[in-house]
């Protein structure tokens, strides 16, 4: 039985640069009892589609230009507003991607859950707290009645995604629709919640509409799957049709961009080009309480040409311990050698020196260059600075980093904001590079890009390390894509180091528990 | 939260010891003393009048006798109007000045809020515009040209509203209190219309609606909250204004309250005059600022749970 | 120095930040409106000596006050001086003031909080709780106090009035420096090895000018209304020099019987205050967007 059947769903949004058509005759269907996932990049449309459905998308920008969303015999676009808010929370509920901004920070978490009752149902609060405190146990929270007095900010991530979806089926709807609600947590946890949210639809009965960007964390728990680009459904089908056979090429492009394979391990002679002995990065709060120890005694050595690949989840230092390296955070204790140089005792002029021997690629291509410099001045800053050029060969110099890095050169004019987030990474490794640096730190370099775009990206860094011999640390909380780049791995937890091993070793024969819950956590293990 | 509360005290004692101190030697800097400006006065005469008032003791020592006094809440005897106590003056214009600025602000919290929350339901659009743009008259109106403008129209030309007095003719309270509070209206006005915009674009207002709850419980139950913070905050600074002010409105509407002594005790160098109308204010001005600062930290769950100190 | 053109002939020139917040602003019909306004009234303010319809002094007892006329397009005052004559000079002191005083808050307020702000650490903590102070003292208190001590001295004044002003700038700077030293732009700057002399000059400074030119803006209306307020009580301008604060003070003491010696200097500050206020949001709105961020 249908439970959802949108037909031709066309949404526009009218700006005053122009309108732009979000969705365009967009058709998909969720059965009852069923998983369907709408998979998309960012600019797809595929959450516009969903939230214009329930009205939620704010009309003067936002038109919907036609199309029927049927739901339980009812057209949910031709609804009055009224009718249509008694849907929203009862009978279809949602849930969103960021917990950290979706709770009210201002009202208690029992006063929030027990709103869709007492608005919906017309519960007195007695009993709607009851139900409320019930269903937090049921969706995992340890103490529900503690917790119905706290405020959203006493609670983890994990946690307040688990409060949303209690929210969510407090009344018992028939359709829920999650939006990217997995994104923004740690991988660990991403894997509890995905669990909670098949096991809440079995024993529910309710219809699932899953968003996300991510084949490979659908592919575990959707029936059916529907691949948008740019505003338009493109393919859609069961997930195993899909994977074995994809039919459309954006549906190749993104399953050839799931991370996969393992890097054949060069054999690379041990040259230790980077040795860190009982490093220690603690961070004094001002009051004198506790100290964060960002980074805790951590010893490790870093081999000439290899790429390591330093993994965990957020709050385990790893950053830290880049950043420490760098020397752009102060180090508290413990000691660093850059082939054979102390490192952590240098300062000013003969610190400067080492700079240009080693950089660093951060996480937000945006953040990370200046908004406003262009390209051409972003690239010549660091040539100029230590003198690796002077103003003849500047441009020559400049037109040879945009080529390695991919960039067009008509661009060398234009400000960040001008490129998309693929390219702004480009411009950043481009800068890093400039330098002609013998070790580069990659902060999450594509953790903060589509899945397309990040597997060019992983390619030409790929290329880069190989073609200029760089050594590299890689950071990133995504072990498939760890494991497709790194020659070793690293693991931290708590600012810790738990782990370190061959990238062959540590997927075959994890050592520690936490890795072996890291390795388990990995999306689309059972799927392909 | 009592931690909090104590600190912030004890920071605010400070700046009103600073306030005491620079008062008094900045007024006893100035050239000219109270009584030079009266009829020549018999040397004999003047020496004893100065040493009544203590005019003939060394600076410092002058100090140390006024802070004494002031521990014991004796603000000392008025040079100007001799056998008054400047205690007694100071209360005796206390409650008109206090009745003026409450009313002042109730007006400019009422009209404030509301314009400001009105306008940011539909920014951009006339529902914004008008209310904001007459906000900006109220800003860049000061209270001394509206005040005579409202008396022009209201008072003389309309002949509806009585322009002077306070408490003598039923009605004459309310231009003093309009012409004081509309400038702070239209802060208010826009204080709130960029909280709630703030909030109003917040991933959880989404949810809010995501619940089905309609615009007014969004607004009232969930924006409400965050949006207003920014206007408890203004309200010390607003406070401290509201008191500025009414120097002004005091003295185009003739009201007998603080403002119009101190203003008046300025000019007459009135030594203790000045001083303790200085302190009297200024201390109810850091102690108003730091009320306000207190419900603000109160009001935002976070900061609330930072001074209890408790925590998961 | 045309080195770009050889290698990178057929670059197309890229639209900085500054260029889309000038388009934006252009869209803004308020903000031009207040923009233009407030040239005009600076033009006049500038060549009044030269245009005025009569000299400032000039006085005529046996018209005494009259409304306006052919002669006196805004009207004469008591002592038959032309209301149009005084509004202009008067004009010119009160835009000075204005002008002048939010300078000196400026550039106080920017170095103070510039300093605090990269600097950190005890030296922030140190120069921040000074403005803390500073700024719990009730000023409006302070600066009647400090007019009435010292005398009418127009110094003075501008120092008083630039004495408040500047502990909010300083408090915009340094948070503003304090943000930009943590993004991550001004982190590869320092990883690429700049000095940070290099660094506050190139990336955060540059950073830092929007919000500092939208408050500088909204600073000139609060400086002129400041000064208006101290005229008003007899204690900011002194004749024979005039203001507009002071001549809205004269006009409300005669009001009932000749009111365009209230309407019109009240008009000519009301007026200029809300162009820099119109002009000081649009500066707000066409600056506040980084541009889009994908």
């Amino acid at each position: 039985m249908t439970l959802l059947s949108v037909d031709n769903l066309s949404v526009s949004f009218v700006t005053r640069n122009g309108t732009n058509k979000a969705v365009d005759n967009v058709s998909f269907s969720v059965e009852e009892r069923q998983i369907t996932a709408i998979i998309g990049e960012s600019g797809s449309g595929k959450s516009v589609s969903c939230y214009a459905m329930l009205g939620l998308v704010p009309s003067p920008p936002g038109r919907i230009d036609g199309g029927t969303a049927l739901f339980q015999g009812q057209d949910l676009l031709a609804l009055s507003e009224a009718k249509l808010r008694a849907i929203r929370g009862r009978d279809i509920a949602m849930i969103f991607q960021d917990p950290m901004t979706c709770l009210n920070p201002f009202m208690k978490i029992g006063d929030q859950l027990i709103e869709p009752l007492t608005l919906h149902k017309g519960l007195a609060k007695g009993p709607a707290r009851e139900q409320a405190m019930a269903l937090l146990d049921e969706v995992g929270i340890r103490d529900p009645q503690a917790a119905m007095s706290a405020f959203p900010h006493e609670f983890s991530g994990g946690m307040r995604q688990r409060v949303m979806i209690a929210m969510a089926l407090i009344n018992e709807p028939k359709l829920l629709i999650a939006d990217e609600p997995t994104t923004a947590l740690d991988v660990t946890i991403q894997a509890q919640i995905l669990k909670l949210i098949a096991e809440l639809q079995t024993k529910r009965d309710i219809g699932v509409l899953f968003i996300s960007h991510d084949l490979a964390v659908v592919s575990d728990i959707a029936d059916q799957i529907v691949v948008m680009e740019k505003g338009k459904v493109v393919e859609s089908g069961q997930p195993k049709a899909i994977f074995d056979s994809p039919q459309h090429p954006y549906t190749q492009k993104l399953l050839a961009a799931i991370p996969s394979g393992q890097k054949a391990g060069d054999t690379v002679a041990p040259d230790p080009l980077i040795r860190i002995e009982n490093l220690r990065t603690w961070f004094t709060p001002t009051g004198g309480a506790d100290p964060v120890k960002a980074v805790d005694d951590v010893s490790l050595e870093i081999h000439r040409g290899e790429v390591l690949g330093l993994v965990g989840e957020s709050g385990s230092g790893k950053s830290t311990l880049g950043r420490s390296i760098l020397r752009l955070v102060p180090i508290t204790d413990g000691k660093i050698a850059f082939e054979g140089t102390e490192l952590s005792s240098l300062e000013g002029r003969s610190l400067k020196q080492f700079r240009h021997r080693m950089q660093m690629i951060f996480q937000d291509p945006y953040a990370s260059l200046n908004p406003r410099m262009t390209v051409y001045d972003t690239l010549a800053e660091p040539l100029l600075l230590h003198g690796l050029v002077n103003k003849a060969g500047l441009d020559e110099a400049i037109r040879e980093l945009m080529d390695n890095v991919g960039l067009a050169r008509g661009f060398v004019r234009k400000y960040p904001h001008e490129f998309s987030g693929g390219q702004r990474q480009r411009i950043a490794i481009g800068r890093a590079l400039a330098t002609r640096p013998e070790f580069i730190v990659a902060d999450e370099p594509v953790s903060a890009l589509d899945v397309t775009i990040q597997a060019q990206i992983l390619d030409l860094l790929a290329e880069l390390t190989k073609e200029y011999g760089l050594t590299m640390l890689f950071i990133s909380h995504d072990l498939a894509v760890i494991r497709q780049i790194a020659d070793r791995i690293a693991v931290m937890y708590h600012g810790k180091l738990v782990e370190e091993g061959s990238t062959a070793q540590v997927f075959e024969t994890p050592q520690q528990d936490y890795t072996r819950s890291l390795l388990a956590a990995i999306p689309g293990a059972d799927a392909a | 939260m009592l931690r909090f509360m104590f600190i912030r005290i004890l920071q605010a004692l400070p700046v009103i010891f600073v306030v005491i101190t620079a008062t008094f030697f900045l007024v006893r800097s100035a050239p000219g003393g109270p009584f030079d400006q009266e009829k020549v006065v018999i040397p004999e005469v003047k020496k004893a009048l100065e040493a009544q008032y203590r005019l003939d003791l060394p600076l410092h020592e002058q100090y140390f006798a006024y802070l004494g006094d002031l521990a014991q809440g004796d603000l000392g005897p008025s040079f100007k109007y001799p056998g008054r106590s400047v205690n007694e003056i100071l209360f005796a214009g206390l409650p008109v000045t206090a009745e003026l600025g409450l009313y002042a602000l109730i007006i400019a919290l009422c009209i404030g809020v509301t314009a400001g929350v009105f306008a940011s339901l539909r920014p951009n659009t006339a529902q914004d515009y008008v209310p904001m743009s007459l906000a900006m008259i109220g800003i860049c109106m000061p209270s001394f040209l509206l005040g005579p403008l409202l008396v022009l129209v209201f008072g003389i030309w309309l002949d509806w509203l009585p322009i002077t007095g306070w408490g003598d003719i039923p009605g004459d309270k309310i231009l003093p209190a309009v012409t004081l509070g509309s400038a702070y209206a239209a802060y208010i006005a826009r204080l709130s219309r960029a909280g709630m915009l703030e909030i109003l674009s917040q991933d959880y207002i989404r949810t809010a609606r995501a619940k089905g709850l309609s615009e007014w419980r969004v607004v009232t139950q969930h924006a409400l909250r965050g949006g207003l913070i920014p206007v408890i905050a203004f309200l010390g600074p607003a406070f401290a204004g509201l008191l500025a002010g009414s120097f002004v409105v005091e003295t185009i509407f003739q009201i007998p309250g603080l403002g119009r002594f101190y203003v008046q005790a300025a000019f007459n160098r009135d030594y203790t005059m000045i001083l303790g109308t200085t302190v009297f204010l200024s201390s109810l001005i850091v102690f108003f600022n730091l009320v306000s600062d207190i419900i603000a930290a109160w009001l935002n769950p976070r900061l609330r749970h930072q001074f209890q100190g408790g925590g998961s | 120095m045309n080195t770009i053109a050889p290698v990178f002939e057929d670059a197309e020139k890229g639209s900085s930040l500054w260029h889309d917040a000038w388009l934006r602003l252009r869209k803004n019909k308020l903000a031009l409106f207040g923009g233009s306004v407030l040239l005009f009234m600076v033009v006049v303010a500038l060549l009044t000596p030269w245009i005025a319809p009569y000299s400032y002094e000039a006085q005529n007892l046996d018209l005494g006050a009259s409304p306006p006329s052919a002669a006196h397009w805004l009207g004469t005052d008591i002592f038959g001086r032309d209301v149009l004559t005084q509004i202009m000079y008067g004009g010119r002191i009160s835009l000075a003031v204005g002008f002048i005083a939010t300078a000196v808050a400026l550039l106080i307020g920017v170095t103070w909080g510039a300093v605090a702000g990269y600097v950190g650490g005890r030296v922030d903590a140190v120069m921040m709780r000074l403005v803390d102070i500073l700024y719990a003292l009730p000023f409006m208190i302070f600066i009647v106090l400090l007019m009435v001590v010292f005398g009418r001295n127009i110094l003075l004044l501008f120092l008083a009035i630039g004495a408040v002003e500047w502990l909010t700038m300083a408090r915009i700077m340094r948070s503003q420096v304090q943000s930009l030293r943590q993004q991550e732009f001004v982190e590869a700057a320092v990883s690429v090895g700049l000095s940070p002399a290099a660094i506050i000059h190139k990336h955060v400074v540059p950073n830092a000018l929007g919000p500092i030119i939208v408050y500088t803006t909204l600073t000139i209306p609060s400086v002129m209304l400041l000064e208006a307020f101290l005229s008003f009580l007899g204690l900011g301008i002194q004749p024979p020099a005039t203001s507009w604060g002071l001549l809205i003070s004269y006009g409300a003491e005669t009001m009932e019987e000749y009111p365009w010696l209230l309407i019109f200097p009240g008009c000519a500050l009301t007026l200029t205050l809300f162009s820099l206020n119109f002009l000081g949001d649009g500066l707000r709105d066409a600056l506040d967007v980084r541009g889009s961020k994908d």
